[in-house]
């Protein structure tokens, strides 16, 4: 049975900056659970070809060189990302995306080195809170991955809901309130430091990837509105 | 005409790496209360450019510095 059943084959779109590399595991992972073909857009693109949902991978964009995600941020195709969201398009950053998505101002706050100055490499328990909370497991890799923001930032986040996913437990990096993935005020902007593209497959470690992609799919995607 | 930019996290957020070597400059016998990080730019503008101090103020601000947890200084150097 299609995983994405009642919903239709969605258009997505990936978009590489130079030193993204998790990319192919994007695409692979849509296309083998989810039957989709994925499309993968330069950053050089000046226009975004038709699309439902684009995806930010995770890696080191331009060496993380000046902060992680910042000249990715700075790019032009960010601009024509912005105005897909605006006229109803889902985005959804992953690691380096999200990073990306905070410093183009697309998502409120910032991603700081790790408390431990340490980067770090393995599974950790979360809380999915999309609708219901519930306890997931997912792999991080990152050397900047301790979500910061001021403190009335915070408390319009919490107050909002728009805390999506959270350290259980275990905050590998000193993310303030144990902040692992947001959503914007409009819930068509997801972004998390885990990465779901490598959760994909029980062999593999587990699979609990395939309910973050599920969500971010039927709640997020199949309630797009074009304006 | 060349500015300094020197870019660092505001005082309330921990700077991981400045505690790093706090703490590895206490076991070599050196007691810092505190160490901290900055990055320095430089910038350096041709002589007809017009208004280079406020041109280098906002590339500090919308460039250099995350303004969520990151401040500037500005220091315009000699020639």
């Amino acid at each position: 049975m299609s995983r994405l059943s009642g919903l239709g084959k969605p258009r997505v779109g990936l978009i590489r900056f130079p030193g993204s590399n998790c990319d192919a595991d994007c695409v692979e992972a849509l296309s083998r659970h989810f039957s989709i073909h994925t499309t993968v857009i330069s950053h050089r693109a000046t226009e975004l070809p038709p699309l439902d949902a684009i995806v930010l991978p995770g890696g080191f964009s331009y060496g993380d060189y000046l902060r992680a995600g910042a000249l990715a941020a700075l790019n032009p195709v960010m601009k024509e990302v912005a105005s897909f969201h605006r006229r109803g398009g889902a985005v959804l950053g992953i690691c380096n995306g999200f990073q990306i998505l905070c410093e183009a101002r697309l998502l409120p706050g910032a991603l700081l080195e790790n408390v431990s100055g340490a980067f770090i490499c393995r599974w950790v328990s979360l809380i999915f809170e999309e609708r219901m909370p519930c306890a997931i497991r997912l792999p991080v890799a990152h050397h900047q991955g301790r979500y910061f923001a001021p403190p009335d930032t915070l408390l319009r986040l919490e107050a909002n809901g728009q805390v999506i996913m959270r350290y259980d437990g275990d905050n590998p990096n000193g993310s303030l309130a144990g902040i692992a993935g947001l959503a914007s005020e409009d819930g068509r902007i997801w972004g998390m430091m885990p990465h779901p593209e490598r959760a994909c497959d029980g062999l593999l470690g587990g699979d609990c990837g395939l309910r973050v992609w599920e969500h971010f799919f039927h709640h997020v995607v199949g309630r797009v509105a074009w304006k | 005409m060349r500015f300094e930019v020197l870019v660092e996290l505001r005082p309330e957020v921990l700077d991981a790496q400045g505690r790093a070597i706090q703490e590895a400059l206490y076991r070599l016998g050196h007691p810092l209360q505190n160490v901290r990080l900055s990055r320095r730019y430089l910038l350096e503008f041709g002589d007809d450019t017009v208004d280079p101090e406020g041109e280098a103020r906002r590339i500090a601000a919308e460039v250099l510095a995350n303004p969520v947890a990151e401040t500037f200084s500005l220091t315009r150097l000699g020639s």
